[in-house]
């Protein structure tokens, strides 16, 4: 019991430092890509130190909806964390609803984030509220089944399980039935984090936004609270990537050293992903918003093709 | 998608590079301490219009490009003056864009500071005394500091941050 | 008078409760009272089942006739149609034969009937659900006599015995008359054409119960066909069932999301609803003849749990929505607005609804859809591809509809509680009174009970489906707050979700407190600065569904008209602009409308033999006798 609490309270602490540094870091490879310096990878942190002190100002429309959702929010991704594998494949509470639970949560933290866009009654808030559900609707169905094709190579839906058979026979984890299952999971990420070309996370017109619009209304510790709850989503999507498709490196025990080459190990897929993240980024132009659920088709058929390699290749 | 990325490492860096050793990296760098000091080195500006002939902007959205990069200083534009730590005004305010304004400024947090960007908005500049403007921004808001110049160069206007952040207390 | 009628009606239910969960526990009796009907009399039959359905239809009864004493002061409800629809929806999952299940059942139909019927502007929605509920009475009435003419009996009991070893088409023509009578009553599309005419015309206290309970009797009559009457039938039973449910899921939804009525909307959702239970049915009819009993079992359990949820959370909303029609006189959400500062006890209630409805953590929702995914995810135990295509498209099919209900119930809520009111109506809004208040907060406290409580359900549901199918060990296990399906296959647990969420919160709540959080600043909403900021620049409903119009406009069909009204000395001045735009129904106009058409003709040509000459009519009699004599 106890060691699944401090084994919880690490994951919380990976996931909830770490994840402004991912975001840094990605803005700073972004930045380095289009001959800028770019701000540094520990930027986040200081720009979420101070909202934190500054006095927040709340529409005089909004109701407790607006105040309470930012505190949901970022409680909803660390719950999240305590789910993903993601320094030991079984983590604190692997056993409270696996691939399901996680994404149920996300759903939860898009519901109250978009009704506190819909509270303050301006017209972006609407509009990226609108947005944002229709987006996170439409790339479910990939999500379920690219779990699905993962679960039916690795015979488990445990998200852990998952992990250590992949890891215990690798070949299970280079065959093109996985790639595909990866490739379609990557853009749903694109998709669910707001990344291009899904959405622009540097935006400044509201007509183009698609999360921004929703936030736009936060200001002082809710804004620190829902960045870094954004932070801490595209972090888990990523650690669920690196984990789930290469689950090299994932310790099985919580003993200090399996965790710190854990940490390691994930550190290491992180960068990476990020750095395919920030190429991706770079190199795409952002879809009209009518474009993207053909964008999200193509990953639906990306996920069902790996379904289908599944059959072919029993 | 491909094409792109190999014309891009054929090109390689074509942007002047950064004048790394310059009076500008001085100035960021003490820009930099400043906005640490006050901000924790995190600055969120946002940037008004209020009635510019746009050659302002032009040099404001020279800071955010590869050759000066504002971000490296921590600095950063945002989208709504929630996010905001400070306003940055363009232009000689016109009748119409008073009263936003005003309300730019109701709606950005404090702690916060006002920057007047250009000749405009120091005093209402060539278009002072006419029927359609109000006068600079001073008029409207207070304003912290004032950045003169028709328009002031991406450097004169890191200065003038530098000098609106040392100012207040 | 009327809170003597509802005062009756709790009292009934509670002892209908008592009687339900008796029978949910394992209590079995038969009663038979031979004089009472012909054919075989008045016979009810305890089982698990029954007593599932019963307890259902009895404790959703209770909160929901609290509710009526304030909401129908002056009896407009009627008292006597609405005990008579009560007892009769009690009676239906008890039937022990043909006679007394079909004289309930009708009861049944005709006391809503007259719910809706008495409502002003009722009249059309109340053709459309007589015709619908007749047409489907009229299936039921064929396949249950064809059943009883082949096995010799109008008795459940015996059905039992006898179906295995009848003729394989006889059980198949059976399964297809039922099936269509049970699935008309359970709203499945294309059946559903009723439903959302029907639902929003009733008050809402019998929206409540016709969605949350009536509806689930035509689950209850699919469940009896599939698993339990007709004995175990060819995997093709369920894969039509399946089909139709992922059918229903996603176009109930899609349907719910672009309505602006709040009850229609509602309604909508209840064909949604029906749909994941009866995917998770339609599952478990495919697997138990195809040798995986376990796995059925778990599908059904699922089904189950989605059965009691949606009664909880559907008739919550219901509540919630009826509240909101009677204190601003409006169901249209364009009109609304801004209530959960005039109504925040009701706007409460109707959130943890939509959280629940939504299939969100750790609300019940949540529970049941979880355990109809694993249900489905397991289907590789099966080892036939087309059946395994089959269970991927379900699965794709069920996870969007989970993504569309978000959205749908962001929209309900968003729309109708948030933001500025849009009408005056909306802004003089009153909070319900406190009989509708209790109602709903005890409808809330179900649905988080039923999720969080999710170790306690699951082996009450898991009884009942043994009983059905007998044999299989359902493959679910409880250790400690987890309950755990198939061994290592999957676990969940609402209750510590629930618990490390709380945690997490304090500590933040507590922890930003403690960094010395400064008061915040209260300011007009950002609008760029813009001067006048009022409601009708918020997101309206159509508005906010408006990606999914577009995206899914081979199901809406949108029509949109545009009408610009310039000044005749020049087309660039522009004195106003009409835009119009609908959704269509595809159902009604591709399906119903050509049908409706077809009896028409058909009538009129057949209006040519009734000429009104006595000497016409003795000679068609003539012709008859001829006939017979030819043919007999």
């Amino acid at each position: 019991m106890s060691g699944a609490v401090i084994d919880g309270a690490l994951q919380v602490l990976v996931v909830g430092a770490g994840a402004p540094l991912l975001v840094g870091f990605t803005r700073t490879l972004k930045a380095r890509l289009v001959g800028r310096p770019g701000p540094g990878p520990v930027q986040p942190y200081r720009d979420l130190r101070k909202l934190l002190g500054k006095e927040p100002v709340v529409s005089d429309t909004t109701s407790w909806i607006f105040r309470v959702t930012p505190y949901l929010l970022a409680a909803t991704m660390l719950v999240a964390a305590l789910v993903v594998p993601v320094v030991t494949s079984r983590p604190a509470l692997g056993f409270a609803g696996n691939a399901i639970l996680l994404m149920a949560l996300f759903l939860f933290g898009t519901f109250f984030l978009a009704l506190a866009g819909l509270d303050a009654g301006s017209a972006f808030g609407g509009m990226g509220a609108s947005r944002e559900v229709a987006v996170a609707a439409l790339a479910e169905p990939t999500v379920i089944v690219a779990i699905f094709a993962l679960a039916m190579r690795a015979g488990t839906i445990d998200l852990g399980g998952v992990v250590e058979r992949l890891g215990r026979q690798p070949w299970l984890a280079i065959n093109p039935g996985h790639l595909l299952a990866f490739a379609a999971f990557f853009i749903v990420m694109l998709a669910e984090t707001g990344r291009l070309p899904v959405d622009n996370p540097a935006t400044h017109l509201e007509l183009t936004m698609i999360h921004e619009a929703m936030v736009l209304e936060y200001s002082g510790r809710y804004l620190a609270l829902v960045e870094w709850a954004s932070a801490m989503k595209l972090f888990l999507f990523m650690t669920l990537l690196a984990n789930l498709f290469v689950p090299w490196g994932v310790p099985t025990a919580a003993t200090p050293t399996a965790v710190a080459l854990g940490v390691m190990a994930l550190a290491g897929k992180l960068v990476v992903l990020s750095a395919a993240l920030a190429v991706t980024e770079t190199l795409v132009a952002k879809l009209r918003l009518f474009r993207v659920p053909e964008l999200l088709a193509g990953s639906f058929a990306l996920a069902v093709l790996s379904v289908m390699a599944v059959f072919l290749l029993r | 998608m491909f094409w792109q990325l190999r014309t891009g490492f054929r090109a390689g860096l074509v942007a002047e590079p950064p004048p790394l050793t310059s009076e500008i990296e001085a100035l960021g760098v003490r820009l930099a301490a400043e906005v640490r000091r006050r901000f924790g080195r995190s600055l969120a500006i946002r940037q008004v219009d209020a009635g510019s002939c746009n050659g302002c902007e032009l040099e404001i959205s020279g800071l955010t490009g590869p050759h000066y990069d504002l971000e490296r200083f921590g600095l950063s534009v945002v989208a709504s003056p929630r996010h905001a730590d400070c306003l940055l005004v363009t232009g000689p305010v016109t009748r119409n864009m008073a009263e936003p304004l005003r309300r730019t400024w109701e709606a950005t947090p404090d702690p916060k500071i006002v920057i007047a960007v250009g000749d405009c908005g120091r005093d209402g500049g060539i278009f002072a005394g006419s029927y359609a403007v109000v006068g600079g921004v001073a008029e409207v808001i207070p304003v912290d500091a004032v950045i003169p110049g028709c328009p002031p160069s991406p450097r004169a206007l890191l200065a003038g941050i530098l000098d609106a952040l040392g100012r207040r207390p | 008078m009327a809170p003597a009628v509802y005062g009756l009606a709790v009292a009934m239910s509670l002892a209908g409760a008592a009687l339900g969960l008796y029978g949910l526990v394992g209590g079995a009796f038969t009663v038979t009272v031979p004089w009472l009907l012909p054919l075989g009399g008045v016979a009810l039959e305890m089982d698990r089942l029954a007593g599932l359905f019963v307890a259902l239809v009895a404790l959703t009864a209770v909160p929901v006739s609290i509710y009526a004493v304030a909401y129908d002061r002056d009896g407009r409800g009627g008292g006597g149609a609405y005990l008579a629809f009560l007892a009769a929806m009690a009676v239906v999952p008890l039937a022990g034969n043909v006679i007394t299940f079909l004289v309930a059942w009708e009861l049944m139909s005709l006391a809503s009937w007259l719910l809706i019927a008495r409502e002003p502007r009722a009249g059309g929605p109340a053709w459309v659900y007589a015709v619908m509920t007749h047409a489907g009475f009229a299936c039921l009435l064929v396949g249950m006599l064809l059943v009883g003419a082949h096995t010799g009996s109008l008795s459940f009991a015996e059905w039992r015995a006898a179906a295995p070893a009848l003729a394989p088409a006889t059980r198949d023509i059976a399964f297809v008359l039922l099936g269509l009578g049970f699935a008309g009553k359970a709203g499945v599309i294309p059946l559903h054409v009723w439903l959302p005419l029907a639902h929003p015309a009733a008050p809402s206290h019998v929206s409540a119960l016709m969605s949350g309970v009536m509806v689930k009797l035509g689950v209850y009559g699919l469940i009896r066909i599939g698993l339990d009457w007709l004995g175990a039938g060819p995997p093709w039973w369920g894969v039509v069932i399946l089909v139709a449910g992922t059918m229903s899921a996603v176009i109930g939804v899609l349907y719910a999301l672009v309505e602006p009525d709040l009850k229609r909307l509602l309604a909508f959702s209840t064909i949604e609803n029906v749909g994941i239970i009866l995917v998770g049915l339609g599952a478990a009819l495919v697997f138990a003849p195809v040798g995986a009993g376990p796995l059925a079992a778990l599908a059904l359990v699922a089904a189950l749990y989605h059965t009691v949820n949606h009664a909880a959370f559907k008739a919550l909303l219901f509540l919630g929505a009826g509240s909101v029609q009677h204190a601003t006189s409006t169901r249209n959400m364009e009109d609304l607005g801004g209530l959960v500062k005039r109504m925040p006890w009701t706007a409460a209630c109707f959130l943890v609804g939509a959280v629940a409805i939504a299939g969100l953590p750790p609300l019940n929702g949540f529970v049941s859809e979880w355990l109809t995914f694993q249900a489905l995810l397991q289907n590789l135990d099966v080892a036939r591809p087309e059946l395994n295509l089959v269970f991927a498209l379900a699965l794709a099919g069920l996870a969007l509809s989970a993504g569309l209900a978000v959205a749908c119930f962001v929209k309900a809520f968003g729309i109708t509680f948030l933001a500025l009111p849009r009408r005056a109506e909306a802004a003089s809004a009153h909070e319900a009174p406190a009989a509708m208040r209790v109602a709903m907060t005890a409808l809330a406290a179900a649905c988080v009970g039923l999720g969080i409580g999710a170790t306690l359900i699951v082996p009450a549901l898991a009884g009942v489906a043994t009983d059905l199918s007998p044999g299989a060990a359902v493959p679910i296990t409880v250790s400690g707050v987890a309950v755990r399906v198939s061994g290592d296959f999957a676990s969940v647990s609402t209750l510590a979700v629930a618990g490390a969420f709380a945690g997490i919160l304090l500590l933040l709540v507590v922890g930003l407190r403690r960094a010395g959080a400064a008061g915040a600043r209260i300011a007009p909403t950002w609008g760029c600065g813009r001067i006048v900021q009022t409601a009708r620049m918020e997101y309206t409903a159509t508005a906010f569904a408006n990606p999914f119009t577009r995206v899914f406009d081979f199901v809406y069909r949108p029509r949109k008209q545009r009408v610009v009204d310039t000044h005749p000395e020049s087309r660039l001045f522009v004195r106003g602009i009409a835009y119009e735009s609908s959704t269509r129904l595809l159902f009604e106009d591709w399906l119903y409308a050509p049908l409706m058409t077809a009896l028409r003709r058909t009538t009129t040509a057949a209006r040519a033999i009734q000429s009104g000459h006595a000497n016409h009519y003795l000679a068609y009699i003539l012709a008859a006798l001829v006939v017979m004599l030819v043919f007999g």
